[in-house]
């Protein structure tokens, strides 16, 4: 966990001293979607591997519809509380 | 994000070779894909740190426009909190986990299965494509309903690029800003908070 956080910190600071280097950031996004495409591979074969999972797979996908409910359902009410709170205030002030 | 399809098939791809047995078994192996992992976390963190200016120059716009990706933090954790009881066979600790994605599936769900479990993993990708794609389905509704930054907060991480048109048409084109703001803000967020949060539990 830590080890992870370094490695993060590590490319924040190469990040910031290469920052102005337009094509080397752009090799950077095309690294990052190729590792992203391979390591999703690696979980995609990791499940089809494992029979437990498997089995499990209407629970995951069960317990997944009820957490991005859950997710969506408290963002909406924080967005819309924040919405009246400011932002509808203002628009009444201008209209 | 931008090629959430291809993301999707190479994980597909991935689930039908694992199902087949086709998978050389010492590819998968910790070393490898630990090593792919921390690779990735490395690229992510150059992409943070060069954009993080580009994060400073849209500050100055005001503390309203932080307001918004708070709020979306804010709501999404208590939103999965009241709803977790009624999930069945994970802690209160792994359900912030996966709502912590905000909606980036791809790294959460590689985050989670690498450093936690797998089955949590997939339990991240699917939470987070679905909040996608409420998202995209709902947000004119969300717009009439709750207010221009309902899709915003809805959309996430994703209100960035995937979500962003479908927010323009619902909100308008004055909240574009407010939705690439957020969801930069969001993306860049999703690697530590994961991470913070799954170190509760190992």
């Amino acid at each position: 966990m830590l080890e992870i956080l370094a490695i993060m910190a590590a490319g924040i600071l190469i990040g910031r001293l290469t920052k102005s280097r337009k094509a080397f950031l752009a090799l950077i996004d095309k690294l990052i979607v190729v590792s992203i495409f391979l390591l999703l591979f690696f979980l995609g074969a990791g499940i089809g591997g494992d029979d437990e999972i498997l089995k499990g797979l209407d629970t995951i996908g069960i317990n997944a519809l009820i957490i991005a409910s859950g997710a969506v359902a408290g963002s909406l009410v924080a967005a819309w509380a924040l919405w009246k709170w400011l932002f509808a205030n203002k628009s009444t002030t201008t209209s | 994000m931008k090629t959430s399809l291809t993301i999707i098939l190479f994980f597909l791809a991935g689930l039908l070779v694992g199902i087949t047995g086709l998978f050389p078994p010492w590819l998968g192996e910790k070393p490898i894909s630990r090593f792919a992992l921390f690779a990735l976390m490395f690229f992510v963190g150059i992409s943070v740190g060069a954009n993080g200016e580009t994060l400073g120059v849209l500050r100055k716009q005001g503390i309203k426009l932080i307001l918004v990706p708070v709020a979306t933090i804010a709501g999404t954790f208590i939103g999965v909190a009241l709803i977790h009881p009624l999930t069945s066979h994970v802690y209160l600790t792994e359900s912030l986990a996966v709502g912590a994605g905000f909606g980036y599936y791809s790294l959460t769900s590689i985050i989670i299965s690498e450093m936690y479990s797998e089955a949590l993993g997939v339990t991240a990708l699917l939470a987070n494509i679905a909040r996608e794609v409420i998202t995209l389905a709902l947000a004119p509704v969300m717009v009439l309903w709750l207010g221009k930054l309902s899709p915003i907060a809805s959309g996430g991480a994703t209100s960035m690029d995937t979500t962003l048109p479908i927010i323009v048409k619902s909100s308008g084109k004055e909240f574009a800003m407010v939705a690439v703001f957020h969801g930069v803000s969001l993306t860049i967020l999703v690697p530590f908070v994961v991470t913070a949060i799954l170190s509760f539990l190992i």
